[in-house]
């Protein structure tokens, strides 16, 4: 096991490397340059020379390649242009918003999706697993933004101004603007309440595509033997499919996490933008607009890496929870 | 259906020729046939109702004589088929089945596949009609101060925008830029995969370590980073997206081909034509390719509808199709700045690309279940 973890680490490298090639070239390719930010009708042409001598641009594009690689090896990834502050440490801020906002999209998502594929597998081809089967597809289709706004638009602002429900969840941010003034219980309720909207728009698509997988893997299992036996001892339903199949039911969903966390990540591009959650996809958009280089390239390749790490965790829990796989 | 006698077979061709489609429908055919009748009504429908501006089309641009020629060629295809059904020769029906034929068949046992496969054909068809169907000019503003943000009403069916534009137009032509993208972007990115994961696979050894290399690289980027950096910074236009769009999407498809080709190429028949000295270019193209060809089409059919949510994204976070072209992303995005009193422009925009991806996710699942023999009942 120990081997494997350790091979599948180093194979991981090439791929890490090949990941900042392109997001170099294709950074540093494109037409244009930060100096474009800074520039103003009254700037003489010695004043931009010496602006791209600051931010190394003079450099030929192999120096500037060679230094690139070298920053990821010491973490030091230079100055963001547009928050003047080194990028790790403008990163450092957004991620952990990413991150708690992903995380819950993801629990949220294999949650629904688990449960709602189960009762679908217990009772296939009833009423419940057809109409289910209609509303994921439904969802499954969904642009994520365009469910943001619609669940901003019920949820939210006919809730709040229209239908005068004693619920609605805030549309925008990450707490509300006397965030300072509340008492600790309140502030927990806050911080809740803003999440509801963010998660649930990343979430739904996502449970779509779990819930159908976790009904074929949960399918394939309740028709083998020891479901038999187990029924056959007179457990209860209940206990059949909750303690025998749903364990071995999960083992293939896990592979699910690794191929669902780009598009996860995709996701909060849009929903960072949607709810003004300052996170990592928001900053990396804005700063493509005022082409911040070195954000935009710690950012993408930030994101790449999580990728890869998420798919190396999903290998190896995969190899650790199912004994019957050998990887040799 | 040797009960068919000369007699039976008269009454058909006569029911064919007023509504073709309709005796494949009452004969159990009902995929093939709504399909065909379906299309007859819904173009004569158009000829009917807008009957001037079919005249008036004669003379006009490139996209109206297109939509006159759409219109044309599907009646005459229509009718065409229906009769020639009809008035076949029953004998030759059940000989020589093939794969491809068992395929159509289980295809057209599945109803809901089906559905969405006639929702696609008609949504084509409406792109390509446009001309014809849309209420108003997609960029005609009307009076800015009365008729901004009209709701739903009688002279515009689903609302204004903030320049006083039909909505229900801009859907008709937003159709256009989504479901062009969208073919587009995966043909290219099925060519390019397909093309690749064959070579790959087949070659095996340094090639395939290259190709699949670079694969799990594109693969390890959320996409959309991938794209809005590149878009970003590259500019926007159409060509941009449907290059980027369709190069981002290949090796998902070359994993797939790889995959099948691997396990083709240990088969008798690749051992066969490899014996008969044939090249590696030929035993590719000819006899790999064909073979793996099912899983790519099933893979495309959902790329479609992938790209077509992607490409609205972009439109959505202005890097798509830039203003005042219609495009289903943008007018969602529109929608944003006045939510609660306008939650028209939004709703319906994003309606049509929920409604059109579910139509190809119908069709792609329906052609997985077709298509894999193990699956077929």
């Amino acid at each position: 096991m120990t081997r494997y973890i350790i091979r599948r680490l180093l194979s991981a490298i090439p791929l890490v490397l090949g990941i900042a090639t392109i997001v170099f070239f294709a950074v540093n390719l494109a037409p244009g340059d930060p100096t474009l930010y800074f520039l103003s009708p009254g700037m003489t042409q010695d004043v931009i020379e010496q602006m791209r001598v600051n931010f190394g641009l003079d450099q030929p594009v192999h120096v500037r390649y060679l230094r690139w690689l070298g920053a990821m090896l010491t973490g030091d990834f230079g100055y963001s242009i547009s928050h003047s502050r080194p990028v790790l440490e403008v990163l450092m801020d957004f991620l952990p918003n990413t991150l708690v906002l992903s995380a819950c999209a993801l629990f949220v998502a294999f949650l629904f999706g688990i449960i709602i594929g189960t009762i679908q597998a217990v009772r296939q081809y009833s009423v419940m697993d057809s109409s289910m089967s209609v509303v994921l597809l439904f969802f499954y289709s969904m642009p994520s933004f365009w469910l943001a706004l619609m669940l901003i638009l019920t949820l939210s602002l006919f809730a709040r101004n229209v239908w005068d429900l004693p619920i609605w969840f805030p549309a925008s941010g990450i707490v509300s603007v006397d965030y300072d003034f509340l008492t600790l219980s309140e502030k927990v309720r806050d911080r809740v309440m803003h999440l509801v909207l963010p998660t649930l728009s990343l979430a739904l698509v996502l449970t779509a595509g779990i819930a159908r997988y976790m009904r074929g893997s949960m399918l394939e299992v309740i028709r083998q033997d020891y479901i038999r036996t187990a029924k056959a001892k007179g457990l209860s339903e209940a206990v059949v499919v909750f303690k025998h199949a749903l364990r071995n039911a999960l083992i293939p969903v896990i592979t699910l996490v690794g191929l669902y966390i780009p598009v996860l990540f995709s996701g909060t591009i849009f929903i960072e933008t949607i709810f003004a959650w300052p996170g990592m996809g928001r900053t990396i958009y804005d700063a493509i607009f005022i082409r911040d280089y070195p954000l935009v390239m710690a950012g993408t390749f930030f994101f790449a890496i999580m990728v890869v790490v998420a798919n190396l965790i999903a290998d190896v829990l995969y190899a650790v929870i199912d004994p019957r796989i050998r990887y040799e | 259906m040797s009960d068919r006698s000369l007699a039976g077979r008269r009454r058909w061709r006569v029911v064919s020729t007023v509504l073709p489609g309709l005796p494949q429908v009452l004969m159990g055919r009902w995929g093939a046939g709504w399909t065909v009748l379906l299309t007859w009504l819904g173009c004569l429908w158009v000829v009917m109702a807008h009957y001037e501006r079919v005249v008036g089309a004669l003379g006009g641009g490139w996209d109206q004589n297109l939509a006159l020629g759409t219109l044309v060629v599907s009646l005459t295809l229509a009718w065409t088929w229906s009769w020639r059904d009809v008035s076949g020769s029953d004998e030759s029906k059940d000989v020589g089945v093939s794969q491809w034929d068992l395929a159509v068949r289980a295809f057209s046992k599945n109803r809901t596949a089906v559905v969405g496969l006639i929702v696609i054909i008609g949504l084509y068809l409406v792109a390509l009609l446009t001309p014809l169907l849309a209420p108003y000019d997609p960029t005609f503003q009307g009076d800015l101060i009365t008729e901004r943000y009209v709701g739903l009403s009688a002279t515009h069916p689903l609302g204004t925008d903030n320049y006083a534009r039909d909505v229900l137009s801009r859907l008709l032509y937003g159709a256009r830029i989504s479901l062009a993208i969208g073919f587009v972007a995966v043909s290219i990115s099925v060519s390019v995969g397909t093309l690749l994961g064959a070579v790959a696979g087949f070659m095996g050894g340094i090639v395939d370590a290259m190709i699949m290399r670079f694969v799990d690289i594109v693969i390890s980027f959320p996409r959309l980073v991938l794209l809005i950096t590149i878009i970003g910074l590259f500019g926007s236009s159409i060509f941009m997206i449907v290059a980027v769009l369709g190069l981002t999407l290949w090796p998902g498809t070359a994993r797939i081909v790889r995959g099948e080709v691997l396990s083709l190429r240990e088969r008798e028949f690749i051992q066969a034509a490899t014996a008969l000295g044939y090249s590696k270019r030929r035993i590719i193209l000819r006899h790999l390719i064909p073979n793996a060809l099912g899983p790519v089409i099933v893979a495309a059919t959902l790329g479609i509808g992938n790209t077509i949510v992607l490409e609205a994204g972009l439109s959505f976070l202005g890097l798509g199709v830039q203003p005042p072209t219609p495009s289903w992303g943008t007018m969602v995005a529109v929608g944003r700045d006045d939510l609660l009193g306008a939650w028209w422009l939004s709703t319906f925009p994003g309606l049509a690309i929920v409604f059109t991806v579910l139509s190809f996710n119908l069709v792609g699942d329906g052609l997985r279940d077709a298509l894999d023999p193990r699956l077929r009942t």
